[in-house]
């Protein structure tokens, strides 16, 4: 090692520090306007009126806030710690990062206010506006932000920045959690200049379907999952201090979902105009998928036998457990709805929107939250402010999960049936009412978690005097 | 199977060039073969329904769109009326497209084709994923013009179980029902969504339509 890689600390923990608060900060955001769609279905929407918080548009900040802005940051936060830490050698370089950390903030306000103002692009999880639309008779107006752009041009940053170190590491075998990293950065890049340009400029209709489809899965599939993953392949031995239970396992997980997993796409189209072949290959590699995920599952589970006590006395192995519980059925799940039978019900539905929730929160908001229950304190240098509260924040972000999900599964069922059976839509929307509602109140309990762990983290980053709190006692 | 050349380009660039090419390329060159129908020869024939527009809004009309009832204006009106689809997002809760399965060919007329989406208007395309309302690949005809205007105004006041948001700016003078217009944008959508399912020519089996649905003319 040179001199000038020790002259700078291995991890820039502000940058770590910045991501993780920036990422708190826009799913508060993300959450504010769940709450605010999920009042537009009980008829009572506040702001009928506001032109930029009509709740279309307001739903669009929901779902990209909590990809870009929350999962994103803290994902990237949580990179920033772990690479340097596994390959010995820091980061690119210090302002690089610290470029990225506001690159990035930039592009979440300017998707903000592109979707708000009506700007925004017919992509799903990727409303981020695209700045120019040649086709487009208001040009001018369109043109004002090309963030779809800067967000590839953040990305290629991001891969530059955190490939440097993996690869003057130059080390013959890389530790799982790059086999992920590695493949993720080149995948995202990939993934993003597909879906955001090719159906909005080159490919319409049902192939442009295809092409989305691939888009929306892939996001999930090859960004969220493989950082996701290799986060935990991680931190999890470290924390219980023990290594992963196969080695073998871990290569099939990782080459198995690296086949499979992209292949999945159409699945989000199905009994469309898309060509059917590419219908039945998406159905069969997603059921294989479902393989995939237990190999990986199994082997965390059988890194924990025998350590199930931090189950119990450590929050964020519960975090990442339980995520893995949720992870492992919203796959199972996956592997029934897709079939043709299953989707002629359920699509459409709330069934659908009750799954990404637990996807998306269920399992990697669950993780993400554990590594920043992790880290704060090391980062901070202060203990938490209170443990309790973090407590708090565990069980209510659990429980308004689980009632969000069976509630939306069940109100899913119920709007498909109905539909099938020639009711009239009206009757589909008052069946749906009092899920709605129940979902609101769930939904209500997951956003005020949230608001107390922020609490949490701003009261110990400024190092309050932590509360007292009992030590445990038997019952 | 560790290394970071294998598993950057083996599992990072191949694996994904795979997926594109059969998940991707495969429709795509399926599907190419079919003429792809460019916007000026949609618009050459102007709907009966954005003519009737122009007499039911004329100040409005002449003032945004000062052309006339023409093709140029029609075509402006569906590239702006799609515009203003996209950024309130009525695509995340109707759908734009219908299965061969579920009665929805009875429910919402003909099951979609693939060439039905080869045209200028679908970059990108608007299948969704959700219907919270009805799909509207079909809606042309199936609700009046003044339908529209009052269900843009407040759904709630047509629909009374509707969730539908209002859309008051699609109105000029929208602090006042009584002298409240149509504006640009109001003009526009009502002309898509009336053009949604226009070239389709069988009607579906509904109670407005029992002959159809009895097998008679």
């Amino acid at each position: 090692m040179t001199a000038q890689t020790l002259e700078r600390p291995l991890v820039d923990e502000g940058v770590v520090k910045a991501f993780f608060a920036a990422g708190m900060l826009f799913f508060l955001v993300s959450l504010a306007g769940g709450f605010l769609f999920s009042l537009q279905f009980l008829q009572q929407y506040p702001f009928p009126n506001i032109e930029w918080l009509s709740p279309g548009r307001v739903r669009m900040v929901h779902t990209n806030m909590v990809a870009y802005g929350f999962l994103t940051n803290v994902f990237l936060g949580a990179m920033s710690w772990s690479i340097p830490r596994l390959t010995g050698r820091p980061l690119l370089f210090g302002r690089l990062a610290w470029l990225l950390f506001w690159v990035w903030q930039a592009i979440l306000l300017l998707t903000m206010i592109g979707i708000l103002t009506g700007h925004a692009q017919a992509t799903e999880w990727g409303e981020t506006p695209t700045g120019f639309r040649p086709n487009s008779f208001n040009l001018a107006d369109m043109n004002w932000a090309p963030v779809d752009i800067l967000v590839v041009v953040a990305f290629l940053l991001v891969s530059i920045h955190m490939y440097t170190p993996i690869l003057k590491a130059r080390e013959k075998s890389m530790y799982v959690t790059l086999w992920y990293f590695s493949a993720a950065f080149i995948w995202t890049a990939l993934t993003y200049v597909m879906g955001n340009f090719f159906p909005e400029y080159f490919v319409p209709g049902a192939a442009g379907a295809a092409i989305t489809g691939l888009y929306i899965h892939d996001l999930v599939g090859l960004f969220v999952t493989p950082v996701g993953w290799g986060l935990m392949y991680y931190f999890v031995p470290l924390i219980i201090e023990k290594p992963i239970w196969s080695h073998g396992l871990s290569l099939i997980g990782f080459w198995a979902l690296a086949f499979f997993y992209p292949l999945n796409g159409v699945h989000h189209f199905l009994w469309s105009p898309i060509p059917m072949y590419a219908q039945y290959g998406a159905v069969i590699s997603t059921i294989a998928v479902e393989v995939v995920v237990t190999t990986v599952v199994v082997n965390f589970f059988a890194t924990l036998v025998g350590s199930g006590q931090y189950l119990r006395d450590n929050l964020t192995i519960r975090w990442f457990y339980t995520g893995m519980i949720f992870y492992f059925t919203t796959c199972l799940q996956c592997a029934v709805h897709t079939t043709l039978t299953v989707q002629k019900i359920i699509h459409f539905t709330d069934w659908v929107v009750g799954h990404s929730h637990l996807v998306m929160f269920g399992v990697f908001g669950f993780w993400s939250l554990g590594i920043i229950l992790h880290l704060w304190p090391k980062l901070t240098g202060n203990a938490w402010y209170s443990e309790r509260l973090n407590h708090w924040h565990f069980w209510l972000s659990a429980i308004g999960l689980f009632v969000m999900f069976w509630d939306l599964t069940i109100a899913g069922l119920i709007q498909g049936f109905l539909w099938q059976s020639l009711a009239l839509w009206e009757q589909s929307l008052i069946a749906s009412v009092p899920y709605w509602a129940v979902r609101a109140v769930a939904g209500t309990a997951i956003v005020i978690a949230q608001f107390l762990f922020a609490f949490n983290m701003w009261m110990t980053a400024r190092g309050a005097e932590p509360l007292y709190r009992p030590a445990a006692q038997p019952a | 199977m560790e290394r970071f050349s294998t598993v950057f380009l083996v599992a990072g660039v191949v694996f994904f060039a795979f997926s594109v090419w059969v998940m991707a390329w495969l429709p795509i060159a399926h599907l190419r073969d079919i003429p792809d129908t460019n916007l000026d020869v949609i618009s050459e024939k102007v709907s009966p329904e954005f003519a009737q527009l122009a007499e039911m809004f004329p100040e409005s009309f002449a003032k945004y769109y000062p052309a006339g009832v023409t093709p140029a204006s029609f075509k402006k009106a569906l590239r702006r009326g799609r515009d203003t689809y996209i950024a309130e997002a009525c695509w995340h809760c109707h759908s734009q497209f219908i299965r061969p399965v579920s009665n929805e060919a009875i429910r919402f007329g003909a099951v979609s084709q693939a060439g039905e989406y080869q045209n200028d208007l679908q970059f990108p395309h608007l299948f969704g994923t959700r219907r919270v309302g009805p799909d509207l690949i079909r809606e042309h005809g199936v609700h009046t013009n003044d339908w529209h205007v009052a269900h843009f105004w407040n759904p709630a006041d047509v629909v009374p179980t509707s969730v539908m948001p209002r859309y008051p700016w699609f109105f000029d003078n929208a602090a006042d029902p009584d002298t409240a217009t149509l504006n640009e944008r109001g003009i526009a959508i009502i002309t898509y969504v009336q053009w949604l399912g226009s070239w389709v020519t069988s009607y579906p089996a509904t109670l407005y339509n029992l002959d159809a649905a009895n097998g008679g003319a």
